[in-house]
Formats: structure tokens, sequence, C-alpha cells
């Protein structure tokens, strides 16, 4: 598992490429590249997207961006198209109808809104059946491919098109749903929470953890939208790291149920930092707001001690 | 040699699919289709087939699946009824637009609201327009042969359209008739092997399937589905063909029962037109010339063929197990009047919905509509020509 970006990067060629019509600043393609890198170069991959951002802007006909084999059908099924792909995978090779000698994996990309919402079902039925498939959900906290509808991931407080920071009502006023912790539930043999940081090594580490290891893994990456979060384009990896050092996106993993966290901040920030250079939380720094700043911190803080508490215990 | 068997309609289909031993099958139960994933998951579990079962969380995730497994390179089948299929909606349309030949078993129920487990056509006539081949059966043997020739017929490189075997809920598919069922080897060997041109699972030339098609291209994309839609009318002639030269059963794209010399008749599908036949025996011994045309084919509709087989008649009752809520008629109805339209032939036509939710049809509900017939072609005026049969009066 050892891992040196030039290394990386010099030697395997991108299965994600240029061209695709992402936003500038889009967290979402440094994750793709970097899930897709984490694949051996002699292995074969099949893709499966939600409709979302990333399906759209990634394989307009009669254009793609995936250098391996991939398939989009809907938006809440990518977990079921997969599924039926790497059941097909063991049927044919079973019968001796692909070749011996060569490996396909299984990945899936899904936005919030794919995996969170409308495709949960579909997610947890083909990780419960076990196929052998890694499931990625670039969690960028809203639907923002239909322009910033609030998700069951946008956190608490944030302005979105359904959720507007109103005279009466000052944004969501539910908390976010904890994804990764509903995987864990699933007592899946990998399941891990990570963010392009650090030279993308917790990410391409976890990524490769996922793909190798046989059996249904999950992986929740948050991918930061400047669209929607309003932070300016050159700030992506800012944003980034400001969301592990505050806490409000813990890295860690669940090795078969053993709760490990692969980064403890030194300093744990404060959770203005984070919320400051976004538009969407521009309204809790109003006077007279603060009170919103000091529930999200607390709600940071006890996401924060759980971990630990599950970290210490397992 | 053909093996005499008696089997329900359901266990019918599950030995078809037995035979067929697709690559995967993903399904999810619903009656009255449930029994068939249950006979196939205990062939899978017996090691009688080779088959991957992926006992999905919904019907939505078993066409999901389904599409995965063939877009993959797989030969992947499923069955459903009703609501089954109202979830999968979405889908069917996205399995047709891939171009994958997905065979369905389709055992028709009354799709909700209100709920109701038993027999109509609702469900079937909710996806007439997603590109899906549709087949019909009368009983337990026509639902085993249509599935028999699905795959030749769905995978035919003109076509590559995924192919739907419908049959009646309960009716047939919980009854149990006499078959003939063909010996495995001579299935494997009609069927034969699926080898798609291109499938994700080439490594060596890795595909990219579903894409965001705009308004540069989408329209011919259709444009070739409708191709391959009306291109599947001569291969299901074709492979139907070549199946009555194997075990000897006729299939056309309709079956025409005492219809040439007629001068009335009924237009109907599946079981219904078990008991029409029935009804028109005893009517031909009173001298009354009545006949039926019962559809094999609904998808691609055999419009001409239609409207020639009608032409020569003095009145056509056209029955449909499914209302359309339109305040026109049943499906069945409109395409084959803007058949008889097209085709220039004017014939005296009356629609009856009949059946909803399982409600029984009797001979003598039968009887009725030929004496209407009778009727019309007595005054040769066609009055109120949206009816039901066997409905109860309400009394006042």
């Amino acid at each position: 598992m050892a891992y040196n970006l030039k290394e990386v990067v010099a030697k395997k060629p991108s299965r994600f490429t240029e061209g695709h019509r992402m936003c500038a600043g889009c967290g979402a393609p440094p994750v793709a590249r970097m899930v897709m890198r984490a694949l051996k170069e002699e292995d074969h991959a099949v893709v499966a997207v939600a409709t979302g951002c990333m399906e759209v802007s990634t394989f307009i006909y009669p254009y793609t961006s995936w250098t391996d084999s991939f398939i989009h059908t809907a938006f809440e099924c990518a977990g079921a198209t997969l599924s039926g792909a790497e059941a097909a995978y063991v049927s044919m090779k079973k019968q001796g109808k692909l070749p011996k000698d060569k490996n396909t994996k299984f990945i899936a990309f899904g936005g919030d809104g794919g995996t969170y919402d409308i495709g949960l079902q579909s997610l947890s039925g083909a990780m419960e059946r076990h196929h052998d498939m890694v499931y990625v959900c670039y969690d960028n906290g809203a639907y923002m491919n239909t322009g910033i509808q609030r998700s069951s991931a946008t956190p608490k407080f944030a302005d979105t098109t359904t959720s507007p920071a109103g005279s009466v009502i000052p944004g969501k006023m539910q908390s976010r749903k904890d994804l990764t912790e509903i995987m864990a539930s699933h007592h899946l043999p990998y399941v891990a929470q990570t963010i392009a940081v650090n030279n993308f090594k917790d990410l391409y580490e976890k990524s490769e953890k996922a793909i190798y290891t046989e059996g249904p893994c999950f992986l929740n990456v948050l991918s930061p939208c400047p669209r929607g979060w309003g932070y300016p384009t050159d700030m992506l990896m800012q944003i980034n790291k400001l969301a592990v050092d505050t806490c409000y996106w813990p890295l860690y993993e669940v090795v078969d149920g053993k709760y490990k966290i692969t980064y403890k901040p030194a300093k744990k920030l404060p959770i203005e930092e984070f919320l400051k250079p976004q538009k969407r939380f521009k309204h809790m720094f109003k006077p007279g707001n603060e009170w919103m700043i000091e529930e999200f911190q607390k709600e940071v803080d006890r996401r924060w001690q759980e971990l630990l508490d599950l970290e210490s215990i397992s | 040699m053909s093996i005499r068997e008696r089997l329900s309609g359901n266990e019918a289909a599950a030995t078809a699919m037995k035979q067929i031993n697709p690559d995967v099958v993903a399904a999810f139960p619903i009656t009255p289709s449930t029994e068939i994933p249950q006979y196939f998951s205990t062939f899978v579990d017996n090691g009688v087939v080779d088959t991957e079962f992926v006992a999905v969380e919904s019907e939505h995730s078993a066409m999901s699946a389904c599409i995965g497994a063939e877009a993959a390179g797989a030969r992947a089948m499923t069955a459903t009824s009703a609501n089954g299929l109202s979830l999968m909606w979405e889908m069917i349309y996205i399995a047709s637009s891939l171009r994958l030949p997905i065979v369905l078993s389709l055992v028709n129920r009354a799709v909700s609201g209100p709920l109701n487990i038993h027999c109509d056509h609702s469900d079937a006539m909710g996806v007439r327009d997603a590109g899906w081949i549709m087949l019909f059966s009368e009983n337990n043997q026509e639902a085993y042969d249509n599935l028999l020739m699905a795959h030749r017929i769905a995978e035919n490189e003109n076509v590559q359209l995924p192919l739907m075997v419908c049959q009646d809920g309960f009716i047939t598919s919980h009854s149990i008739e006499n078959i003939q069922l063909e010996e495995d080897e001579e299935v494997k060997k009609f069927v034969g092997t699926y080898k798609p041109k291109h499938y994700l699972l080439n490594d060596k030339e890795p595909i990219a399937v579903g894409p965001l098609d705009l308004q540069g291209f989408l329209f011919e994309h259709k444009a070739q589905q409708a191709e391959a839609m009306k291109n599947a009318k001569d291969v299901i002639l074709k492979v139907s063909e070549d199946f009555e030269k194997w075990t000897g059963r006729h299939y056309g794209l309709f079956e025409e029962y005492m219809l040439e010399d007629a001068e009335i008749a009924i237009v109907c599908i599946n079981s219904t037109a078990g008991t029409t036949k029935f009804v028109i025996d005893n009517l031909r011994k009173q001298g009354v010339k009545a006949g039926l045309l019962k559809l094999r084919v609904f998808r691609p509709f055999p419009s001409t063929e239609i409207a020639k087989a009608l032409s020569h008649l003095k009145a056509v009752a056209v029955l449909d197990r499914a209302d359309s809520l339109n305040a026109i008629g049943g499906a069945l109805y409109s395409d084959i009047t803007s058949s008889m339209y097209t085709e220039n032939v004017h014939v005296p036509m009356v629609n009856y919905v009949y059946g909803l939710g399982g409600r029984d049809t009797k001979s003598t509900d039968i009887e009725s509509v030929f004496n209407d017939l009778q009727e019309i072609v007595k005054t040769n005026k066609v009055e109120n020509p949206y009816r039901y049969l066997g409905l109860r009066k309400e009394e006042k």
C-alpha cells in the first residue's frame, strides 16, 4: 500500500481522462481519477455511475471520459445495475465464458442524491447481497446537478434552493444523515470515509483497499461543490483540509467491524473555519445567529467523540 | 421426443427458464408470479442450472440488475406481475433503449389501486409503448413455447430488443394442464448461445453504455428502436417457423379460429380465447358463423395483417382486459380500430372491457357478446361502442 504521488502519477495512466465537463473547482473529478488510479494496471473495471453531475458531465454522447467499461442506467440504481454486471461476471467466469487469467473489478459512483436518498435501497440491497464491488459516494451535500436542492447529506442550516435561508426558517433545519455509519451497520468487510487531502494519500490508499478487498466495500468521499457551497474555485483543496481539521469530516475506516481513525488533527480547528468561506453558511455569521454556530459545533463535537469511542471499544 | 407432462403456467415458465439456463436471473416475489423465482431458486441451489440468481430487494432493482447483467454480456431473465412491473417502469424503457434482449415472464395481474392480486392486463397495457416485444399466451403450453422462442427473437441482430411473455395470473399461472415439453438438449440447441457484439465484460474493447443523449442524437436513437420493432415481425415469423419444424406446434402473429368463413368475431388475448373457442364451437353447431382472432404478437402490432383478417366480417367485438380510463375504450380496441382505418377497412366494431381484477368471464358472457354482434349485424348500428362485460349492475 506504499504510496508515492509522483510515482503513481508518472507510472499509471489516468483512467478518467481530461475533456469532461465538470465545473472548475469541483471536488468530484479528482475523486474519480484517484479511485480509478488505485486499480492495478492489468485489471479491467466495469464502472456504474448514478445519474448526477458526474454522469452527465463525463459521458455526453458520443464522448466519454472513462477508459474502462462504463454503464449508466438511472438515478437510483447504480448499486443494482452494477450488482447485475457483477453477477454476470461470476456466472460467466464460472462457466468458462470469460478468460480465466483476467480480472474485472466493479466500481460504482453516485452523488449524495443517488446514494443517501433515492438510491439508498438499491445500495443497501447490493451490499447485503455481498457482491464483490466498491460503491463510492462523492458527497457534495445537496442535489447539485438539478441546482442545489437539499438532500439528507446537507448539513444543518445550509442555504439550498429547497431550504433557503429565509427570514423565518434559516436554511435546512435538520442534521445530516450519517451514511458511513449506515454502511458500517451492514457489516461489510471494508467501509471508509475519506477526502482528497494531503497528496491524495488517504483517498488513494482507501480506494486500493476497497477495490482489492473481496466483497462489498463502501467509500464515502466528501466532494465540495463551488456552485452549491459558494467558495472560490481555487479554494477546493483548502476547503477539503478545513473539513478534516475541524473534524466536520473525520477520516476513518471500518475493517471487518474494527474502527480506525486515519487522521487526527493535531489541533482541532473551530467549525467557523470550515463554515466561513462558504456562502451557504453566510447567514450563520449575522449578528444574533451565534446560536447556529454553537449548535453546529456541538453536533460536530458529539459525532467526533462518538467516533473516538467507537474506535476505542472496537 | 416431446415429453408429456402436467404443469401449471408458472411451472411451465420456470421449466422453460431452466432449459434456457440463462447466466443471470434477478427477481423479486410478487403474486401471482412468485412461484417462478421460487422454482428457479431451487434449480440454482440444486445445481441444475449455471445461473447466478440475484435475490434483489425490489422489482426496480430486478430490472436494473438484468440491465447490468445483459449489458455485461450475459443472458438475463426475470419474472413479475402488476405493481412489480409498475415499479420497473423506468427501467423497462431504459432496457429497450439500451437494446438489451432481456426476457421477462409477465404473469398478468391488475395494477393497484385498489389492491387486487387477480388477473387483468392493466400491467402489460401500461408498458405497451415502452419498446418491448410483447407475446401473449392462451395457456401454459403457449407460455412455455413463447419463452423457448423468446431469445432467438430478442437477440436477433436486426432486433436486439427486450421481450416479455405474458400469461394470465392464476387462470393459467396456477392451473395445472397437460403440456408437451421438449428435451433439454433440443431446447439448448434451438435457443443457442448468446454472442453479443459489444459487452461490458470484454476487456479488449471497453464500452460505455447509457450516455446523456442530447438534442443532436436522441431522436435518431429512438428511430432506430422503432425500426428494430418493425424488423421484429419477420423475425418472429421466421423463429416460429423454425419452432414448428422442430415441435410441430404452429405459431403466427395471431391465431384465427373459425375466422375464415365467419360473419362475426371476437378479438381477444390470453386465456379468454379458450372460453371463446368453446362458445364458438357451440354456436357453430347452431349455425352461427362466429369466429375468433386471438392475438399472440401485441408488440410489434400486426396492423395490416389484422385489418386483412377482419376485413370480411360483418361485425367485430374487441375484448380488453384493461380499461384505459380515457372515455374512448381499451388499448387493443384503439390499436385495432386505427389499423382498420389505416387499411381503409370498415367493419362495425364494438369494445368490451371485461374481467378486471380477476372477475370471472364465463361462456355465457362470451355468448352475450356474440348475441350483441348478431344484433349489430341485423340493425347495422353500433350504439355506444365502449361497453362493459360482466360488470355488476347496481340496483337503483
